[in-house]
């Protein structure tokens, strides 16, 4: 693309005019936001990967029902999020479902480990392939719901405001869900993180 | 108002988002200052959330983008979006 920039209306309304090709750009500035949206309910990358092809498909027949009230990414999201949704009620048994349910329980009492100090982990450690797979781990152990406020708030860094909107709930129960996904990282975390020494070296 | 252990954990979340009454604030400080636990707890949440929040770890799967934008090539050269 030569000349100056276009603005996302403009990229959108010429797609719908015909110049399909400029569909790609579109789609490349929120990768990342629809992959973790899918994630976030599959915790399959496989799986994740095909929802989005699926939602990028959906988005671009529907482009022309686009009204431009949200972000296209925004859109693009809730596409995904739904598909995502629907295919994993169509796997999922009955008893995880009821096992779904019952974490829902808004009387329990979400518990930290607790420990007497704390030696920080600097971000560089994530160079190590190790300490990723172990983040990655704890938050696939998450229910699902709360799985879902965690990569939004703390993946995505979506505010709650947007958080809410996204996932049909209200800002209260945002921030209690994300209060008990916090911990519950925490939790499993925490133990298993503080018995290495973890420096920002390869591995 | 003075916060135990307990409440401190149920605001640790909001704590690390900026998001507490200066009442409440002032007491969860007062408490931090004092608690070693709940002060590990709470280095301990927010170090997990940065680290979480990095994109190293949550990372597109490699080939991601050239399989997403392979498959649209094909739908792409297929089919046209529904008119407005």
């Amino acid at each position: 693309m030569d000349g100056q920039p276009l603005t996302e209306a403009e990229i959108i309304s010429r797609i719908v005019a015909g110049e399909r090709e400029l569909f790609h750009a579109l789609i490349k500035s929120c990768e990342r936001a629809v992959f973790l949206t899918a994630y976030s309910v599959l915790k399959s990358e496989a799986d994740a990967e095909e929802v989005v092809q699926e939602a990028a498909l959906k988005a671009y027949k529907a482009l022309g029902s686009f009204r431009g009230e949200a972000k296209f990414s925004t859109w693009l999201v809730k596409i995904t999020l739904n598909e995502a949704r629907m295919r994993l009620r169509r796997s999922r048994s009955e008893s995880e479902i009821s096992l779904q349910e019952f974490t829902d329980d808004g009387d329990s009492d979400y518990t930290p480990a607790v420990l007497t100090d704390w030696r920080e982990i600097p971000s560089e450690a994530l160079d190590r392939k190790e300490l990723r797979e172990i983040l990655q781990r704890a938050l696939d152990e998450l229910p699902e719901m709360y799985r879902e406020v965690l990569i939004s708030r703390d993946v995505r860094e979506m505010n709650i405001q947007e958080t809410a909107h996204l996932l049909g709930i209200s800002e209260g129960m945002v921030k209690t869900r994300l209060f008990r996904a916090r911990l519950m990282m925490q939790k499993m975390l925490a133990p298993e993180l503080r018995m290495q020494g973890w420096k920002g070296t390869k591995g | 108002m003075v916060l135990d252990c307990k409440h401190v954990w149920r605001e640790i979340s909001n704590y690390i988002d900026g998001d507490l009454d200066p009442s409440v604030l002032a007491s969860m400080e007062k408490h931090l200052a004092h608690c070693r636990h709940c002060a590990a707890v709470l280095d301990s949440t927010r170090n997990i959330v940065y680290l979480i929040a990095d994109e190293r770890t949550f990372a597109l799967p490699s080939g991601f983008s050239e399989r997403l934008h392979a498959r649209l090539e094909g739908e792409l050269e297929k089919s046209e979006p529904a008119a407005r």
